[in-house]
């Protein structure tokens, strides 16, 4: 059985080994001079000195304009290659053998079918783990110096974009893992329940698509309750004021914590009013200083909620280990259908 | 010992029966055809006898054992399925070796020389064979494994009249070598009638009649005479068909006791006739029950 896996999945399996070679190569060229940059760039030093935002800037720029569409290709490369393992390899496993009928052929030599789907679900699953597990190792590391100084790149009043913030989280680390064994996974079950390799391989893509965003968008900023802060309001990193209802005034600001994964942001009051009665101050008429001065006055604050950048690796886990059991129920399904469904 | 053995076997795919209440023994040694229309239930039977579909009510027994049950019974059985499927990217090489790997039983040497002396070139992919090369390559499989049962689903259906004749042969001469029982199926007797020495006629997914061809062709008697009253005729006759003009009667009767009633004229059936009178029959009638007299013009 494992020679049969092997021989209609070795092509496959090159394949896959090719383009992690490519990668390696031309990751492992650019990475070290990225990283290089990132050595001469004095980032390292920079708490001491206080000139933090000044290098990581610096060296954002320099980083950007050499290797910026090669990070953000790496970004897209890290969610495309478990869709690729869950469309390519896990849809067509048994939904091809239920087209040309050859499951007939397979499960009548004498091998029982619980044996033909365990071997071929271990082995090629532990290849999708490997193989986006891999490629998240050379990728993370590539861009590590980008991600160490995206956080300190970050003025006061910038949106937040690190390794934490949803874009980045799924390709980094160890939750792709995760993502490619649930992937196969979903693309084997499909495949079973639809029987034929194009609309489960279909199939396959909307549903993953649809749990990596309802995980990160829904599930994911409520596995640890997030940690609550209130923070000044200056007129650095306030964006601006608009018009509420009832003649009033709602402020915005924008917050970072560096590192974090910001989740909610309100500016409210010192009496933790969420508007603020308009004056003559902030009229069209008067000017923007007495706006300023008036809004001074109120003392606002920013109220926050947060993931603080130490949770990183305990999501990291959970996250893998989520989408791990997710797997493991979709494979368990898989042996229950395969035994009491009707194939053919 | 029985090869297959069925108590009551029944298979429903949600609203409709493709099979039911299949009783069967068929002993070891013979080779078997299972005869019946497209959508009789042939494939069905097959699979629940290969343990590709499970029973919806009553059991199977294959060689004593519950069909695919474990690696040990699966070894005991090959399996041609319809359309004798291949793996199309695979060369015939890659097949001989998955049978090697997957069958403890694999007889290497009988999977080599069957292959050379159908002349197909290892090397070549499975998808780029013909019909009838692939059924081959298919049976090679299925014997190599060296199993006590060889079920065979409509084999050479779709071959043409000489890949028939070739794969009959090669099958037959198989068969006359080795102790393997054989089931084989088909819509069309006339591809079974050489070979067959046991029958099963399967229609509208019931068993119409079982036996070995001797005893069938002993039991049944074609007669004509004089027009009869269908109720007056001996209870030990199953009428199977009967056909009437103004003064005549045709029947194709079962019984097991000789006919000494001198009105009758009687007349020996072939195989391929008694088959598609059997074929077709009413679709109701339960096999057993004399069914009514029919005109025909």
């Amino acid at each position: 059985m494992i020679w049969l896996t092997w021989r209609q999945f070795r092509a496959q399996a090159w394949v896959a080994s090719a383009a992690l070679a490519v990668a390696a190569v031309a990751l492992a060229a650019t990475g070290l001079h990225l990283a290089h940059l990132y050595d001469i760039s004095g980032i390292a030093t920079c708490h001491a000195r206080g000139v933090c935002q000044t290098v990581a800037n610096a060296f954002m720029n320099q980083a950007g304009a050499a290797y910026g569409v090669l990070f953000y290709g790496g970004i897209a490369v890290m969610y495309a290659v478990p869709a690729i393992i869950g469309v390519f390899w896990g849809a067509p496993l048994v939904a091809r053998e239920i087209e040309a009928g050859t499951f007939r052929l397979a499960w009548n030599q004498s091998v029982t079918r619980n044996r033909w789907l365990a071997v071929k679900l271990a082995l090629i699953g532990l290849a999708a783990m490997a193989t986006a597990g891999l490629l998240s190792l050379m990728i993370s590391w590539w861009a590590s110096p980008i991600d160490q100084a995206l956080p300190l790149a970050a003025g006061p009043n910038d949106r937040p974009l690190n390794r934490f913030t949803p874009l980045l989280f799924g390709a980094r680390g160890i939750t792709p893992i995760g993502y490619a064994a649930f992937a196969f996974a979903l693309g084997v079950t499909a495949g079973v329940l639809i029987r034929r390799t194009l609309p489960a391989m279909a199939t396959t893509l909307a549903v993953f698509t649809g749990a990596l965003v309802t995980m990160s968008l829904w599930i994911r900023p409520h596995l640890i309750t997030p940690l609550r802060a209130t923070l000044a309001v200056t007129t650095a990193n306030m964006t601006g004021v608009a018009n509420a209802s009832g003649g009033r005034l709602r402020a915005t600001a924008i917050v970072n914590i560096p590192g974090a994964w910001m989740l909610s942001s309100q500016t409210i009051t010192a009496t933790g009013q969420t508007s603020f009665p308009a004056t003559h101050a902030c009229s069209t008429s008067s000017s923007f200083q007495a706006c300023q001065a008036y809004i001074g006055s109120l003392h606002l604050r920013q109220l926050v909620t947060y993931q603080p950048a130490s949770r990183y690796w305990t999501f990291q886990w959970y996250e893998m280990a989520i989408f791990l059991a997710l797997a493991l129920a979709l494979t368990g399904a898989c042996f229950w259908w395969v035994r009491h469904r009707r194939l053919s | 010992m029985t090869v297959l053995e069925s108590r009551g076997l029944g298979k429903r795919y949600r609203p409709r029966w493709a099979l039911t209440d299949c009783t069967l023994s068929v002993p070891a040694g013979h080779v078997v055809g299972l005869v019946g229309p497209n959508g009789a239930g042939k494939t069905t039977l097959l699979h629940l006898a290969t343990g590709l579909l499970a029973p919806t009510t009553g059991t199977i027994e294959v060689l004593g054992g519950e069909p695919a049950a474990s690696p040990a019974q699966l070894a005991r059985v090959g399996f041609v399925a319809q359309d004798t499927p291949t793996y199309a990217g695979l060369s015939v090489a890659d097949h001989l070796r998955l049978g090697a790997h997957m069958n403890p039983g694999w007889d290497a040497a009988l999977a080599r020389s069957r292959i050379e002396r159908l002349g197909l070139d290892p090397a070549q992919r499975a998808g780029k064979l013909s019909g009838g090369q692939r059924a081959q390559l298919a049976l090679t499989l299925a014997i190599a494994k060296r199993p006590e049962l060889l079920i065979l689903d409509e084999p050479i259906a779709s071959l043409d009249p000489l890949a028939r004749r070739e794969f009959l042969r090669s099958l037959m001469e198989f068969t006359a070598g080795n102790q393997v029982s054989v089931i084989m199926s088909s819509h069309l007797m006339g591809d079974l009638e050489r070979v067959c020495d046991f029958l099963i006629v399967l229609v509208a997914s019931r068993v119409r009649v079982a036996g070995e061809v001797e005893d069938l062709l002993a039991t049944h008697h074609l007669l004509t005479g004089a027009r009869h009253d269908p109720a007056a005729l001996p209870p030990d006759w199953q009428v199977i068909s009967a056909s009437h003009t103004d003064r005549q009667t045709t029947l194709l009767i079962r019984t097991g006791s000789p006919i000494d009633d001198h009105a009758w004229t009687v007349a020996e059936i072939g195989l391929e006739d008694l088959v598609l009178a059997y074929m077709s029959q009413a679709a109701d009638p339960a096999p057993g029950r004399t069914p009514a007299l029919e005109v025909q013009r």
